[in-house]
């Protein structure tokens, strides 16, 4: 089946903002603080986000600039711990995890499948509410003088030999898991019940399967983290001696139980960014996404060989050898898939008609970025390279390309691309294009020498480090400032075009999803009637027919 | 070129001169993780390009102004087996590859020279056979295989050579292993990679790989008369070990002549080795170690023994069949055997007399 389509961008000119949409339906802050409408609370968790997000980047630039120099200049080893962990803390849990699925998945998923809301509306703000509380005590952690145990937490260091708000700490990710898993169980259930009629499983956006992958995750795996840190809370305050060996514990085991969140976390991360790449790389293509099927199972698979390989992370701590080759070999498996999407979305541009707007530039950041942090990810999963390469900066860089490089890029990606449909505004395109291309360079910048640093050795986590790292040190922290310009620029234009943005009208890149098929912004109740579905996905014939169609009629 | 920018001038001659882009391979395992790192490296680079040339290619080809007309294409099922099976192979040799060198790094041979380490915060403390300490700092001699038994006093820290290309946790309660062998003298440096508190990041040693000569010149140079062996003798007395265990027929305790790597018959009917990580347990925690036959009387010595000094009872008890002199102590009424001096023990511990007890 091929066909041609020509798809041309509408005319603007004419296009109003509605009266009636769901940011002015009602005005005042308690009519934002007690919505229920899936939009609002997507607001609401996007200035969130953005804000935790900033705080993140503040101490990542801190990060930067201590190690600027071999010794310890700007700040004491034990204020840079805790800069690091607070760092990795907020960017793990108040940043990446929520970033895609609570504001733009919440916004787009009962849209895109043709429903009024979620299936639970109310436990969608309760989401929200424990996300801010989590937020609260992470800050009153920061305020009241930090914790230094790393993200990881690792035992016994964090259960017996730290004096610092391990506790706090603990309790805010364990709430902000809560908020997790009520989102990740309110897609599941959203998505099962709530589709619009014809709205079969296989005509579903990929952007959804994503999602629906991602929140299997999410209620599978956060209780395990939960349960982890009530333990890691328990032993620090009445030594019941899981994890500490002096009581009969086993320091392991607590490697156990964390991966075994955090490795799947990963996917919880990445997977919902790959959706939105799926929908832009389409959209701007003009050309429905190549190999439909493939691509949805892939993000199942992700996420079924996501709980399985989570030793990978243990290859050196003396699990047997027989274990290491297992999970090794599981972890081979899971590379596949992320192939497999890349390749894909890859030939989704052959005879397309592309365009290269902003969203569109920060999805083949993403695609470029992302290979590069897959591939260095296979380094780390076989074990004869890891041994060396692991605990080093080879490892910082890894995830930071993936997590950065890939998941940050498809977060900007969509932000940029459904901001239409959020505000009922276009970004400034220009200067947005730039903004993409100078975190592009900045990023590369930042992150490259890291790979190089941990071939030579370098451990990460170190506040100070031999001079002979200092040359790749000062190239990082140099792209940092350029990538750090970066995020600034969207946060100020985005503000900026919320009252001077060009208005968008309905559908502004002819984009295929129902989304695009309501009003810009969208009703509270999202569609005047609900829609009946009656075409795949990325279906560009039949937009192209129902175009014709609305202009036959304005012409009559 | 100075006059333009003298600051940026200088760091770019230092950096050009001083900064090293790859890391020494200074052991023999050393060139082999290297190649199939630059293996995966190729690999990686094929694939990168391959992925730039189609994004690229295809935006140029079809771009708008190019390509007005999409065509919609559903999908080719054999492009995606291709993109699914060639990278699982390419993954799959990597695997392979990969679990030999694994395989290889944590299997010591043999004859390797065991050092054990002890790592707390925030220091390695590195005890030899011969009673040489060292913090820091790590003696060895090139060409030699050594084998190093990690375990930390507190937290977990994780000992890492780049220079050889291998690294393993230390961890609280258990002895973890690695070995190596260097290939070239010379100093390298060695870190604590697995954050570990405050001063983590000063975790830093240094190995020094010596010519045998110059390391004999070390060992003798270095000691402190004592064998860790003969440390852990005095230990044993002193802690009044050999009250119970003393060999003699009425003994409270099992003979622990000859015991290192036996099979034993434990009260509720496991069969164990006692290797290091038994006997280590068995001194700590000794109430889930009682050997078949003996009543579960002995109290537990958590606390009391720091790991160097489990480390140093380990040691003696190891020597228990081979050194006449630590024999003698612990059980002054046994014969001594026939044959003397068949078995080439350890250089450094230099006994007064050898003999060979083997079953």
């Amino acid at each position: 089946m091929s066909a041609a389509t020509i798809i041309s961008l509408p005319d603007q000119s004419t296009a109003r903002i509605p009266k009636v949409n769901f940011l002015t339906k009602e005005n005042g802050l308690l009519s934002w603080l007690l919505t229920t409408d899936h939009k609002r609370i997507a607001t609401l968790y996007l200035i969130s986000i953005t804000f935790f997000f900033f705080i993140g980047g503040a101490l990542a630039g801190l990060i930067r600039l201590e190690l600027l120099t071999p010794q310890t200049t700007l700040m004491a080893a034990d204020t840079y711990n805790k800069v690091f962990t607070m760092h990795g803390v907020i960017m793990v849990f108040f940043f990446l995890v929520p970033s895609v699925p609570a504001t733009i998945g919440n916004f787009l998923i009962p849209m895109m499948i043709g429903a009024k809301d979620l299936a639970l509306p109310r436990i969608n703000l309760l989401s929200w509410y424990l996300y801010m509380i989590a937020g609260c005590m992470a800050i009153y952690t920061m305020a009241a003088g930090g914790v230094d145990t790393g993200w990881t937490f690792t035992t016994p260091l964090s259960t017996h030999y730290l004096n610092t708000h391990v506790i706090s700490t603990g309790l805010a990710i364990f709430v902000a898991g809560f908020s997790s898993i009520f989102t990740g169980l309110n897609f599941i259930v959203t998505i099962h019940k709530m589709r619009a009629p014809g709205m079969t499983w296989f005509r579903l956006p990929l952007f959804v399967w994503s999602n629906y992958a991602a929140s299997i995750l999410m209620v599978l795996g956060t209780p395990v983290l939960a349960i982890t840190l009530v333990l890691v809370v328990l032993e620090r305050t009445m030594h019941i001696g899981v994890f500490d060996p002096t009581y009969g514990g086993d320091p392991i085991l607590f490697q156990h139980l964390f991966w075994f969140y955090s490795h799947p976390a990963v996917y919880i991360m990445i997977l919902p960014g790959m959706g939105v790449i799926s929908e832009v790389v389409s959209t701007f293509s003009r050309k429905r996404v190549f190999g439909y099927t493939a691509v949805a199972f892939s993000s199942v698979a992700i996420a079924i060989f996501g709980f399985f390989v989570w030793a990978h992370h243990m290859f050196i701590m003396g699990i047997s050898n027989y274990a290491a080759l297992v999970f090794s070999l599981l972890t081979m498996l899971v590379a596949v898939p992320s192939a497999i999407k890349i390749f894909n979305w890859a030939f989704t541009l052959y005879k397309g008609s592309i365009t290269f707007e902003t969203p569109m530039l920060y999805a083949f950041g993403f695609m470029g970025l992302f290979t590069i942090g897959g591939l260095t990810g296979v380094f780390l999963g076989t074990t004869g390279t890891d041994i060396h390469l692991t605990e080093t900066y080879f490892v910082v860089a890894h995830f930071h390309f993936v997590m950065v490089g890939g998941m940050l890029m498809a977060f900007l990606s969509g932000i940029h691309f459904w901001w239409p449909k959020w505000t009922g505004r276009m970004y400034p395109e220009k200067i947005s294009q730039l903004a993409a291309v100078v975190t592009y360079i900045g990023f590369n910048f930042t992150f490259f020498p890291q790979f190089i640093l941990g071939m030579l050795g370098m451990p990460r986590r170190y506040a100070a480090y031999p001079p002979e790292f200092q040359a790749l040190n000062v190239f990082s922290t140099a792209g940092a400032t350029i990538l750090g310009v970066g995020y600034l620029l969207p946060m100020l234009y985005l503000t900026w075009s919320l009252k001077y943005g060009e208005i968008a009208g309905d559908n502004p890149w002819q984009a295929t999803g129902l989304e695009w098929q309501t009003q810009s912004p969208p009703l509270t109740e999202n569609f005047a009637e609900i829609p009946i579905v009656d075409h795949e996905a990325y279906d560009y014939e039949w937009l192209e027919k129902q175009t014709a169609a609305r202009q036959q009629q304005e012409v009559a | 070129m100075d006059h333009i920018s003298p600051v940026l001038w200088q760091f770019l001659q230092k950096w050009l001169t001083h900064f090293p882009l790859f890391p020494p391979e200074a052991s023999k395992i050393a060139p082999q993780v290297d190649a199939l790192f630059y293996f995966m490296v190729l690999v990686s680079l094929i694939g990168l390009t391959i992925v730039i040339l189609l994004i690229v290619g295809f935006s140029i080809l079809y771009s708008q102004k190019r390509h007005p007309q999409a065509v919609q294409i559903e999908g080719s099922t054999l492009l995606e087996a291709t993109w699914t099976i060639i990278p699982l192979g390419l993954f799959l040799v990597m695997f392979v590859w990969g679990a030999l060198i694994y395989f290889r790094v944590y299997t010591p041979p043999a004859n390797a020279m065991n050092i054990y380490v002890v790592g707390k915060q925030w220091m390695w403390k590195v005890e030899h056979p011969g009673g040489q300490h060292e913090i820091d700092m790590l003696h060895i001699p090139v060409g030699q295989p050594i084998q190093l038994t990690l375990i930390s006093q507190d937290v977990f820290h994780s000992f890492s050579i780049p220079a050889f290309r291998v690294k393993r946790e230390a961890i609280p309660g258990r002895y973890n292993t690695v070995w190596f062998e260097a290939t070239r003298t010379g100093t390298f440096h060695f870190f604590c990679t697995q954050y570990c508190g405050t001063d983590h990041s000063k975790m830093i040693g240094e190995v020094v790989v010596m010519t045998p000569d110059d390391y004999k010149k070390w060992l003798a140079g270095s000691t402190s008369g004592d064998s860790l062996a003969q440390n852990g003798e005095r230990l044993f007395a002193s802690l009044s070990c050999n009250a119970c265990h003393n060999a003699r027929p009425d003994a409270r305790g099992p003979n622990l002549a000859n015991v290192y790597n036996a099979r034993l018959t434990l009260s509720d009917g496991q069969t164990v080795t006692a290797d290091d990580a038994y006997l280590r347990q068995a001194i700590l925690n000794p109430s889930q170690h009682i050997t078949q036959g003996y009543a579960p009387i002995m109290p537990t010595y958590q606390g009391q023994v720091s790991e160097e000094g489990v480390i140093a009872l380990i040691e003696y008890i190891k020597h228990l069949d081979s050194d006449y002199r630590i024999q003698q102590t612990l059980n002054t009424t046994e014969l001594l055997p026939d044959s003397e001096g068949g078995k080439s023990a350890p250089a450094s511990l230099a006994p007064a007399a050898q003999k060979e007890t083997k079953p």
